[in-house]
C-alpha cells in the first residue's frame, strides 16, 4: 500500500505541475523554439503542413472560445496535466498489475513468490 | 523540438515510426518488470510534471526559445525504460490534443526525444556517476551534464532525419550547424532545470530518485537524519 508520506509527495508534485502549466506558463517565452527558428532561418518552415487536429478545441495550448489569453492557456495547461497524469498513471499502474500477475501465477515455485512479502 | 507534419518525408517518418514502436514495445516489457507500488504512481507524476514544464519556454537567444525535453530528468527519476514511456505519453498527448508535433511525425519525435534523449541522457548520467563522488553534488553534476548532452543528441536525431528525408532545400551542413548550435544553448537551460528538479526530489525523498538509489541507503542522506 501507498503510505501517507508517498501520497503527500505525489499530491504536492501534482500541485506544482498544475501551477506551472496553469499559471506560470502564461509568462513563458512566445518566441519560436530552436527547431522552428532553424526552420525559419534556413527556409524550410513552409514545408510544414496543416496539423490533422490543428482546429481541435485545445490546439496550440488554448481553449477555443475562451478569449482571455491567460485563462485560455491556463485551462489548456491544466487539462493537459490532467490528461497526462490519467493516461500515464493508468499505463504504469496497469503495467505494475501485469507484473503482479506474473509473479503470482508465473513459472516460479511458490517459495519465490513468498519471497516478496506484502504483495 | 517538436517536428510538425511535412518537415520530413513520409518514408523517413514511417521508418522512424517503426523504430519508435520497437523502442516503446521494449520499454513496456522492461517497465512491467520494474514498476512497483512506489514507482508506478511516481512515474505518472513525472510524465505530468514534464508535460507542464515543457510549456515553459525560456528565451535562449534573440527571437529564439527553448523548453525542457525531460528525457534525462525522467531517466534519473524513474529509470530509462519507464522514462521512455513517460516522454512518449507526453508526446502523444501533445500531438493528439494540442496539435504540438505532427501526427505523421510522432515516430520521429518519439525517436528523438523519448528514445535518443532518454537513452543518451541515461548513458551519460551513468558514466558520470561512476566517475564523480557518490554524493549529492556528484548526482547533481551528472544530472546537469547528461541533460545538456541529451538535448544536443535529440537535435542530432532530427539532423539525421533531415539528411535522409528532409523536405527543405537547405544543405545538411547548414542545418546541422544551426540545430546543434541552438540546442547547445537550450541544453544549458535543460541542465539547470534538471539539476534543480533532481535536487528538490533528493532533498525531500532521496529514495525516490532512481539514479541515486545507492545514496538513499547511506545514513548521510537517510530521511531520518533530518540535520543533513
Amino acid at each position: 500500500m501507498m503510505d501517507r508520506k508517498q501520497l503527500t509527495f505525489l499530491l504536492v508534485g501534482l500541485a506544482v505541475a498544475l501551477v506551472l502549466a496553469g499559471i506560470v506558463s502564461f509568462y513563458a517565452s512566445s518566441s519560436p523554439d530552436g527547431l522552428e527558428k532553424v526552420a525559419e532561418d534556413k527556409g524550410f518552415i513552409d514545408t510544414a503542413t496543416q496539423h490533422a487536429t490543428g482546429d481541435g478545441p485545445l490546439a496550440d495550448y488554448g481553449v477555443s472560445g475562451v478569449d482571455n489569453e491567460r485563462l485560455s492557456g491556463g485551462l489548456a495547461g491544466v487539462i493537459g496535466v490532467g490528461l497526462t497524469v490519467v493516461i500515464a498513471g493508468g499505463l504504469f499502474l496497469g503495467l505494475r498489475a501485469v507484473r503482479r500477475r506474473t509473479e503470482a501465477g508465473g513459472d516460479r515455485p511458490p517459495t519465490a513468490v513468498g519471497g516478496a512479502p506484502g504483495r | 523540438m517538436h517536428i510538425p507534419d511535412g518537415f520530413i518525408n513520409g518514408g523517413t517518418s514511417a521508418g522512424a515510426g517503426v523504430i519508435a514502436a520497437g523502442g516503446v514495445a521494449v520499454s513496456l516489457r522492461r517497465s512491467a518488470d520494474v514498476l512497483d507500488d512506489k514507482s508506478a504512481p511516481l512515474a505518472g507524476l513525472v510524465a505530468a510534471f514534464i508535460f507542464a514544464v515543457q510549456m515553459l519556454n525560456f528565451p535562449v537567444a534573440s527571437g529564439t526559445s527553448g523548453h525542457l525535453l525531460g528525457g534525462a530528468l525522467a531517466a534519473i527519476l524513474v529509470g530509462p525504460w519507464v522514462a521512455a514511456l513517460c516522454i512518449s505519453v507526453v508526446l502523444l498527448v501533445q500531438g493528439l490534443v494540442f496539435a504540438d508535433g505532427g501526427l505523421s511525425a510522432l515516430g520521429l519525435n518519439i525517436t528523438n526525444m523519448a528514445i535518443i534523449g532518454v537513452g543518451v541522457g541515461y548513458a551519460v548520467f551513468t558514466v558520470l556517476r561512476r566517475m564523480l563522488p557518490a554524493n549529492r553534488s556528484g548526482v547533481l553534476a551528472a544530472s546537469a551534464v547528461s541533460a545538456a548532452v541529451s538535448v544536443v543528441a535529440a537535435s542530432a536525431g532530427f539532423v539525421v532525419q533531415y539528411a535522409i528525408g528532409g523536405a527543405g532545400s537547405a544543405s545538411v551542413g547548414t542545418v546541422t550547424a544551426a540545430m546543434l548550435g541552438v540546442h547547445t544553448l537550450i541544453g544549458v537551460g535543460e541542465a539547470v532545470i534538471t539539476a534543480l528538479t533532481v535536487g528538490a526530489v533528493l532533498s525531500v525523498r532521496p529514495d525516490l530518485v532512481y539514479g541515486a538509489r545507492d545514496l538513499a541507503a547511506t545514513p548521510l542522506l537517510a530521511p531520518s537524519s533530518g540535520a543533513l
